[in-house]
């Protein structure tokens, strides 16, 4: 078992996906939302298996990806790690590489990006850096597949070779983790000298598994940290922080050579995209563009996609016929899948691709530069720019994209805020009813209250959502061209794992309501909900059945509540006050199906649920409100 | 140029860029009661020394280095006026002036034991923000050990605050634990240098260059970075923080 390690951005999955090409699956790690990359590579007639760790910078608590990197480091024990390493930022680089061989597995460094080091003006002597890091140092250039063949030799033969040493520290620190580890007794997968290391650091989860077996030892690390501190004059964190560095600067300096190289094509972009005016300028047209062409091309292919399944539907019918039985097995098995089919491929199969390709281009996180003061507003930083933005479109892949943000809490709110976006389907709705035959104008004051509706939820999401928001953070990564091969498989296999994990809940989901309407049960609804809908929301009683069809996909309910209602010129059945209620109503009450099944995908069941609790409250208590204040300006 | 009157320009623009204004030549006339020739020439020098960038007809902005300067005489007057109308009791009008005079002489040591005597207020007399100490403490006592060190204290202002261009060497954060480890672990460890490469509008977040790459730092973040501005010291483009006692051994 090979696992590749190494910080964000520097070509990891893509030699990932050269090692292991079409031979991988795409899952979460059990109970996270971080995507879990495996697959198997064949060398001379082994399989051997690939794990793709999450791009980090560090082995601490952070995020959830360095929690689970490091615990799968240490527990199980992969025979090799490749150490993927950014040869054009060397020293930021090798301080996450002092942090591996802390772990003291057995270890191979990919020098990766060697083509764009030289073209930064950047030479690393391979040899050097094997020496200084006792570990042997193979140069690649992933996107091209150069020194990869080589980099698997080096692996199947660092297997049997010996563990990775970890590299010294300042005299007084080498104290104190010897005094440490002298005391230390409790049994753990990680190396000692490691652990030590850790309680030094005050890491909270490291603390809780030792203090726990061996409480006594908390004295011996608070005093030994005491001293380290009173040297330096900095708190612990720092210090280690700072040691790390300080090594990794020397042997970076040691190892590589550097000229000055003429500006390029490359960094006059890179200064245009994150420029006070032009970097806007140039950011809305490729947002716009990104934007218009994933969403009409989505909307061709789902027209055509649309169009066979109603050519299937019409071949369905005449060969059983048309009865009670075909129509329910049709509407209760067959248009589950269709709705999960109609969405899943036009809209989030494209949404991935770009949002790979921007993401390895190096633009995304210009973007997200850009946007963050304006992100603050509502609770997030610059990185929730892209899936808010994306959920216009549809808020599935908003919901999926919240994945780009670091920690839980941030994932959280950003999904919950895209949630709210008015997405495509619900423009159909507002446009259609209320532009229509209400007026333009109403239209947009629809826009405008689900905006400061945006506005308000997520500083109060911001506010009640546990743990301590962070800021802004992170690279600012150099352009470069990404590579089609990892983007075609990465888009292909997270699609599939979309597919797997969706469209259960779709299908099960339309199963349920079409068996309560085979049943009778909803009439039922109607009458129950009719306090609701008729009494507080003034809206007709069809209204009811309308909404809970409005679940499975939301711009049916336009179409629904004409069949219902037996007219679809709407002014004849809803007075202007009951179509912006109504519409309103539509626009807020919960995300529909794929967008809870993408929900539950990300967060489970529990959370999945409050979010969509929340938003029927404010849609059903703000539609009542919005009622009364309507009638009372006389809008009738 | 007497470094009184330096002072005083510095503190005059601070209060203008405070209200997130730029200071024009004509204000800062007024308000110093100067005449409008001598501050373009002062104005020009300070842009020579690197302590303010000027924008003809919009007006001056501190540098991080004029900004740390500045952060330095205002919390002296700042804390003077809070001593001499709490604790001497004088009449608030004549505060004001009396704490302008004395400010320039008061040693950065003596700052930090008024700092200390007052039970380090937050806000002078007038409401407003006294800029936060610089030195890397948490508390006051702390405070007595770190300034028995030497009577000047380092050049030092939040990292925020710094113009495109500007270089600087990070000192200490302030802020959650959480946000300190992550701004640690992106490389930005005590001792770093860093140049400051862009800022994004609207508040938005800095670019920096540190330790060959690209960091985008939200503001907020960046504002709870102090960093030594300083540049008289020749070594100043040696990257390396801690000094000498590293040794690689096995």
């Amino acid at each position: 078992m090979f696992a590749l390690a190494g910080n964000a951005n520097v070509g990891k999955s893509v030699i990932f996906n050269q090692l292991t090409g079409l031979h991988q699956h795409v899952g979460n790690w059990p109970g996270k939302t971080v995507e879990r990359a495996e697959g198997t590579l064949n060398y001379q007639g082994q399989e051997i298996d690939v794990i793709d760790l999450p791009g980090i910078y560090s082995l601490s608590t952070y995020s959830i990806e360095e929690i689970v990197s490091r615990e799968y480091i240490a527990v199980e024990q992969p025979d090799v790690i490749i150490n993927v390493v950014d040869a054009s930022t060397l020293e930021r680089n090798l301080a996450f590489t002092i942090q591996l061989l802390e772990l003291q597995p057995r270890m191979v460094i990919a020098l990766n990006q060697i083509d764009i080091a030289e073209a930064k003006g950047i030479l690393v002597y391979t040899e050097e850096l094997s020496r200084e890091l006792g570990v042997p140092v193979v140069p690649t250039v992933a996107v091209k597949g150069a020194g990869l063949t080589e980099l698997v030799k080096t692996a199947m033969e660092a297997v049997k070779g010996e563990k990775a040493k970890p590299i010294n520290y300042g005299s007084e620190i080498e104290d104190g983790i010897k005094n440490i580890v002298e005391e230390l007794k409790a049994e753990t997968p990680y190396p000692s000298r490691w652990i030590a290391i850790k309680l030094l650091e005050g890491d909270a989860e490291i603390e809780r598994i030792i203090y726990e077996r061996q409480p006594e030892i908390k004295t011996k690390v608070d005093a030994q940290r005491d001293i380290i501190e009173e040297i330096h004059g900095h708190e612990i964190g720092s210090v280690m922080t700072s040691e790390r560095y300080g090594l990794a600067s020397i042997i970076s300096e040691k190892t590589t050579r550097h000229v000055i190289p003429d500006k390029t094509l490359r960094d006059h972009l890179e200064d245009l995209s994150s420029h006070p005016i032009l970097g806007y300028v140039l950011m809305i047209a490729s947002i716009l563009a990104v934007f218009y062409g994933i969403f009409s091309f989505g909307d061709w292919v789902a027209g055509t996609l649309d169009a066979v399944f109603g050519v299937l539907q019409t071949v369905y019918f005449n060969t059983v016929g048309n009865t009670d039985t075909t129509n329910f097995i049709w509407n209760a098995v067959v248009d589950g899948f269709i709705g999960g089919v109609v969405v899943a491929i036009p809209y989030i199969g494209p949404f991935y691709l770009v949002l790979s390709l921007l993401e390895d281009s190096g633009y995304l996180a210009r973007v997200a530069y850009l946007m963050d003061s304006a992100m603050h507003s509502i609770g997030l930083h610059g990185k929730g720019f892209i899936p808010v933005m994306l959920g216009f479109g549809c808020n599935v892949p908003a919901v999926l994209g919240a994945r780009i943000m670091e920690t839980e809490r941030e994932r959280l709110i950003c999904a919950f805020v895209a949630s709210l976006v008015p997405c495509a389907a619900r423009s159909i709705v507002i446009m259609g009813l209320v532009a229509t035959y209400v007026g333009f104008r109403w239209a947009v004051l629809l826009y405008l209250i689900d905006f400061i509706l945006i506005f308000v939820l997520g500083r109060i999401a911001y506010k009640v959502a546990p743990d301590e928001p962070v800021g802004l953070i992170m690279e600012l990564p150099g352009f470069r061209l990404p590579s089609m091969k990892t983007t075609a498989q990465r888009t292909w296999f997270r699609l599939k794992d979309f597919v797997y994990e969706a469209f259960p809940v779709m299908i099960i989901g339309n199963f349920v309501i079409q068996v309560a309407a085979f049943l009778g049960l909803l009439g039922v609804v109607e009458n129950l909900m009719s306090p609701i809908t008729v009494s507080w929301l003034g809206l007709p009683a069809a209204a009811g059945v309308v909404l809970i069809f409005g679940i499975l996909r939301k711009e049916l309910t336009l179409i629904l509540l004409g069949s219902l209602m037996g007219t679809t010129n709407f002014a004849t059945i809803l007075t202007p006050v009951q179509m912006f209620v109504f519409a309103f109503v539509v626009m807020v009450y919960v995300p529909c199906l794929s967008t809870i099944a993408a929900l539950v995908k990300e967060f489970g069941m529990r959370k999945a649920l409050i979010i969509s609790g929340v938003e029927v409250a404010v849609a059903v208590v703000l539609g009542g409100i919005i009622l009364r204040v309507l009638l009372f300006i006389g809008l009738p | 140029m007497s470094s009184a009157s330096v002072e005083e320009y510095l503190e005059a623009i601070y209060g203008f860029n405070e209200k997130g204004e730029l200071a024009k030549n004509q204000d800062l006339s007024e308000k110093l009661r100067v005449s409008p020739p001598s501050v373009t020439q002062m104005i020009q020098r300070l842009a020579e020394e690197e302590l303010v960038a000027y924008e003809p007809y919009k007006g001056t902005q501190l540098t991080g280095k004029g900004m740390a300067l500045a952060q330095k005489v205002v919390r002296k007057h700042r804390l003077l006026e809070v001593f001499l109308y709490e604790k001497l009791k004088l009449p608030r009008e004549k505060v004001h002036d009396q704490a302008c005079k004395m400010e320039h002489s008061l040693t950065d040591e003596t700052a930090a034991a008024l700092c200390k005597a007052l039970d380090n207020p937050e806000k002078c007399i007038d409401d407003d923000l006294i800029p936060e100490c610089s030195l890397i403490v948490e508390s006051c006592d702390e405070c007595e050990q770190a300034r028995s060190k030497s009577a000047e204290h380092p050049l030092i202002t939040q990292l925020s605050n710094l113009k495109p261009g500007e270089e600087g060497k990070v000192a200490f954060m302030r802020g959650g634990r959480h946000a300190t480890q992550r701004i640690l672990d992106m490389g930005l460890t005590p001792g770093t240098y860093f140049k400051m490469v862009n800022a994004a509008p609207f508040h938005g977040p800095v670019e920096i260059e540190v330790r060959g790459t690209s960091l985008a730092l939200g503001r907020k973040l960046a504002s709870q970075v102090y960093v030594e501005v300083d540049d008289k010291d020749e070594t100043w483009k040696r990257p390396h923080p801690h000094g000498p006692h590293h040794n690689i051994q096995r």
